[in-house]
């Protein structure tokens, strides 16, 4: 994504373009550490391989720098010393000593509050392009102490969600989304798994690269462009459902079926819910094809089919869906609306 | 107002920053404690009731009202009284704009910071307790500060603030040993440094001492190498007066800018070595025994021409001394004009009494000595009275107290005594310093408190230098007044007239006093000579092995916490046997792919296995069924773990067969 932009920039402005590295290549200069914090972060990043999970943190994935208020923590021990020294003051020494032990004991406790946790990945609901992804995180604790204020962030992205604690031998989960701006997959990326319990000095963190992804559906047009006639069997698509339906049969309960389908009068007998299917409903189904849908480009085509779905499902008329490559048979509920918008995400995508 | 904290939490830290401004409470001007007091309750009613912070001109107001305030109360803003005043303020003012976790931090240091200034003024035994009382409750309200959400039940913020604590006690005791002391000050201190005390002042004019006197203040502990001084050798000597100008004694200024020591002759190679603990009174006198042997002086000290020893800088800290005394000396055997005719001044038409009577006595034919001897007889045979409640003396002081009214201490035996002693034309002065020493039976030391606090003469006699003469010493037992009597007894706490409660007590204190200068020693005494002498025990007298000793421990305990935080930290050890098995199966499963699933049970897992490689049918079958019934049916023979871990290593890759 940043190579292309920087690919256009190259093409539109040369003189930009060409003042670009040489200011990138001051960086080490204007802020030395900064710097040397990117090319290290850089560094590790790279070496965070994308991993099926659960992935345990092990101790050599840990890292930890002091905050800004460890640093003030540090600095504040360091006068206090310096006035223990002037004042020659024994149980300023003895302060001063004890908190550089604390700011020292606290590095450990804030390393250990975070290692040995093991990181899965938890459902993904798929979303329709423009909104948030919300990728769901199991935190697994397996010791049997509770760790405390763990927060989840996207790597080197400063706004994680609130901290929360994962009880012993329990787990939580945290959220991390990220606006999906195309339909298809959405790779979850490298997150950061961060705590700086018990007293704020420390950050520590680790890096993982959970196998997860997230179903994003074309994002759906404007309501208002109806559905073509269909090219199908049965012309009167329009007539709706009115009229004596004729029983077509029974079919097995699927979830999304609308309440009042249901043959109530078969459940004891037969155990499981089955559902009523008209011969209407089925003949007159409509069939969306992409050739019907309006305009040349390929994602225009992709939401239009995308809204009229939504909208049939929303009526609940069955429906089929033809792409090219692709088709999918008239029918109802939440399974074949998912199999649909799937289709049309990753239509053009998958080899 | 929407606070970073939760309101319970901001409670909690409003209680810690109560306990910690506590004990400045008692130095700080009355308005200041109330408007701390107001400020800690406004900022508790205003998180509950959502009010909303001052703004910020009125922020600025009351900053600008703090440092008047502090101005007007101290007459500065700077030096320790008052800086400690303006920083409780501050740290006050400072919840009044407290919204960020920036704020919340900068409070919580300041609050360590408090805690700091409170040893300035007292380094007791006790305020180590307090030390740890106050650091863990910091430390447990900093830990809640980074709890999200509710905050954690109080017993077990405060248990976390005292394990860590606790984990850093060895790096802090490591520290306090190992760290290289240096000799300070750094920069030099606040005229105002240390603790208030009270001591023997540079001049001494009337009731300067007595007021001394009534104090059971500490002034020095010591201990001696080999025998204690017999009793009329504890003299302890302070400050010397040479100037004299009517009323008042001062140090003369000759004295004071001649840097060369005096001319100390011992009369036998007899020494008193002792160790001195002096309390600070900021002062610059060690106090030493008389006469301080000028070939062996404490490091950093020097003997002052009047024979004193003392260091350069006010004495803001305790302090170790270990000197040198000759008992048996002569002291300036030669006297020079100029120190003659100093030693000898008396002002004009002052006390002409005194001079008639030190003239006859002189006219009479007698010599220095003879003199001497008489006027210490006149104190010894005539009415003089010990009190420590004298009757006021008028102009002529000396005149009034050795004709009219013959009542007084030590100030008035010795003041009357040198100008008397001067109108006779003998080189005279007054030494001030301590006489006498306590033992304490439960530590080889004695006591010497500031009620031993004493004043007497030295006479210059030809061929013997300056003399030791204690006139009030002549006055007889019998002749200490009763009520006086009664002050010295409860301050001598010694003596016959003691009742059992009061052996009690007495045992108790003496008891404590102890343990306080054990505590004196070897904590508030560790500078860098107790450093240097305490670590030559072990090798590690230079700095740079202190430091290498310091680095090894220092890591070597970090690693210790370090394992220990990730004990806790790891998963549980697993020791039920049909567990362990388990894992090794499942391990051995997932090295060619197979991994358990969080949804599958085991049952379902090695079906999925099986389903996918037949080969491994059997030994999976095995291993199923054992697992099963060892975990779940509840059976345990040695059998079935055997054949557990056989079918366990057919468990291999399947193309490898």
């Amino acid at each position: 994504m940043r190579r292309e932009t920087g690919d256009e920039r190259r093409e539109t402005g040369g003189t930009a373009a060409a003042l670009l590295p040489s200011l990138v290549s001051l960086l080490p200069f204007l802020h030395p550490l900064r710097w040397l914090r990117q090319r290290i972060d850089a560094w590790v990043l790279a070496r965070v391989h994308k991993r099926p999970g659960p992935i345990e943190v092990p101790r050599n994935r840990v890292y930890i720098v002091p905050t800004r208020f460890g640093w003030g923590f540090a600095l504040m021990c360091i006068v206090m010393l310096a006035g223990a020294m002037n004042y020659s003051n024994s149980m300023a020494f003895a302060l001063s000593f004890l908190l550089m032990g604390l700011g020292l004991v606290c590095m450990h406790h804030t390393h250990a509050n975070l290692v040995h946790v093991q990181l899965r990945a938890g459902r993904v609901r798929p979303i329709y392009a423009g909104e948030p992804a919300h990728f769901e995180i199991v935190v697994d604790n397996a010791a049997s102490h509770v760790r405390y204020a763990l927060a989840a962030s996207w790597a080197r992205e400063t706004n994680a969600e609130p901290a929360s604690d994962v009880p012993a031998q329990g787990f939580t989960s945290v959220n991390l989304s990220r606006i999906a701006p195309r339909r298809g997959w959405l790779e979850a990326g490298i997150f950061e798994i961060s705590t700086e319990f018990p007293l704020g000095l420390f950050h520590a963190w680790t890096w993982a690269h959970l196998d997860m992804r997230c179903l994003v559906f074309p994002h759906p047009a404007r309501p208002g462009v109806p559905p073509p006639l269909s090219a199908g069997s049965g012309g009167t698509a329009g007539a709706g459902r009115s009229g004596q339906d004729e029983f077509a049969g029974l079919r097995d309960y699927q979830r999304g079926d609308a309440m009042r389908s249901i043959h109530w009068k078969s459940l004891p007998k037969s155990g499981t819910p089955m559902v009523k299917l008209f011969s209407e409903t089925v003949e007159q189904a409509l069939w969306l094809n992409w050739d019907s849908a309006p305009g040349q480009d390929i994602e225009a085509r992709l939401s239009q089919l995308a809204r009229w779905i939504l909208d049939a499902d929303g009526e609940g008329r069955a429906y089929g869906l033809r792409l090219p490559g692709v088709n999918l048979a008239p029918g109802l509920g939440e399974m074949h609306r998912f199999e649909c918008l799937k289709a049309l995400a990753l239509f053009g995508r998958e080899k | 107002m929407i606070d970073y904290l939760p309101h319970r939490t901001l409670l909690r830290l409003l209680v810690v920053l109560m306990l910690v401004t506590a004990p400045h409470l008692p130095r700080l001007p009355l308005w200041e404690s109330a408007a701390i007091a107001l400020i800690v309750l406004w900022r508790a009613v205003a998180s509950s009731r959502q009010w909303a912070l001052p703004p910020q001109a009125l922020k600025l107001a009351l900053a600008i009202a703090a440092f008047v305030g502090v101005y007007a109360s101290f007459g500065r803003i700077t030096g320790q009284n008052a800086g400690v005043a303006l920083l409780v303020l501050m740290v006050a003012l400072k919840l009044t704009e407290m919204r960020s976790r920036r704020d919340v931090m900068v409070v919580m240091f300041l609050m360590y910071f408090l805690l700091v200034t409170h040893f300035l003024n007292s380094q007791e035994i006790w305020t180590i307790a307090y030390l740890f009382v106050s650091v863990i409750a910091i430390t447990a309200v900093l830990v809640d500060a980074h709890h999200p959400g509710e905050p954690l039940p109080l017993r077990q913020s405060v248990h976390m603030g005292g394990r860590m604590i606790v984990h850093a006690l060895p790096v802090m005791l490591l520290f306090f040993v190992l760290f290289p002391r240096i000799p300070g000050p750094l920069w030099g201190l606040p005229n105002d440094a240390g603790p208030p005390r009270s001591g023997l002042s540079d001049s001494m004019s009337p009731g300067d001492i007595s007021q001394l006197m009534l104090s059971s203040e500490v002034a020095f502990r010591v201990r001696f190498e080999g025998p204690a001084p017999s009793k009329d050798q504890q003299y302890w000597r302070g400050p010397v007066f040479s100037d004299f100008n009517g009323r008042t004694w001062r140090q003369s200024s000759a004295d004071l800018l001649d840097r060369s020591p005096p001319t100390v002759e011992a009369i036998d190679p007899v020494r008193i070595r002792y160790e001195l603990t002096l309390e600070p009174m900021r002062s610059r006198w060690l106090f030493a025994l008389d006469v301080p042997d000028p070939r062996a002086l404490p490091p950093d000290s020097r003997i002052e021409r009047s024979g004193a020893l003392v260091v350069d800088r006010l004495i803001t800290e305790r302090r170790l001394v270990r000197g040198v005394s000759a008992p048996r000396y002569r002291l300036d055997p030669v006297l020079d004009d100029e120190d003659r005719e100093r030693t000898t001044f008396v002002p004009e038409e002052s006390n002409p009494r005194t001079a008639e009577l030190a003239l006859q006595w002189r006219d009479g034919g007698m010599d220095d000595e003879a003199i001497v001897n008489a006027a210490l007889r006149m104190f010894r045979d005539e009415p003089f009275f010990y009190t420590l409640e004298p009757p006021r003396l008028g102009r002529h002081a000396a005149d009034e107290f050795l004709f009219d009214t013959r009542r007084g201490f030590c100030e008035h035996y010795s003041s009357a005594f040198a100008v008397l002693m001067r109108e006779a034309g003998v080189p005279a002065r007054v030494v001030t310093g301590y006489q006498g020493m306590e033992a304490n039976d439960f530590g080889d030391y004695f006591v010497v408190r500031q009620s031993d606090a004493h004043a007497w003469n030295e006479v210059w006699l030809e061929g013997r230098g300056w003399i030791r003469i204690d006139p009030t010493a002549m006055v007889h037992p019998s002749r200490i007044e009763q009520s006086t009597l009664a002050v010295m007894e409860s301050l001598s706490r010694r003596g016959e007239g003691l009742d059992e409660f009061q052996r009690l007590r007495y045992m108790l204190e003496d008891q404590w006093d102890a343990i306080n200068a054990r505590w004196n020693e070897w904590v508030l005494g560790y500078g860098p000579e107790m450093q240097a002498r305490f670590l030559e025990l072990f090798g590690l007298a230079d700095t740079q092995r202190m430091l290498l000793a310091l680095t090894i421990g220092v890591c070597g305990s970090l690693a210790l916490i370090g394992l220990i935080a990730m004990r806790r930290s790891s998963p549980p050890r697993i020791t039920e046997r049909a567990l362990l098995l388990w894992r090794d199966a499942t391990r051995r499963l997932a090295r060619f792919g197979y991994a358990q699933r969080p949804d599958e049970g085991p049952r379902d897992f090695v079906q999925r296995v099986i389903g996918r490689e037949p080969e491994l049918a059997d030994p999976l079958g095995i291993v199923l069924d054992a697992y099963l019934r060892l975990r779940y049916a509840g059976e345990s023979s040695a059998a079935l773990e055997r054949d557990f871990a056989l079918a366990l290593k057919r468990i291999r890759r399947p193309s490898a067969r």
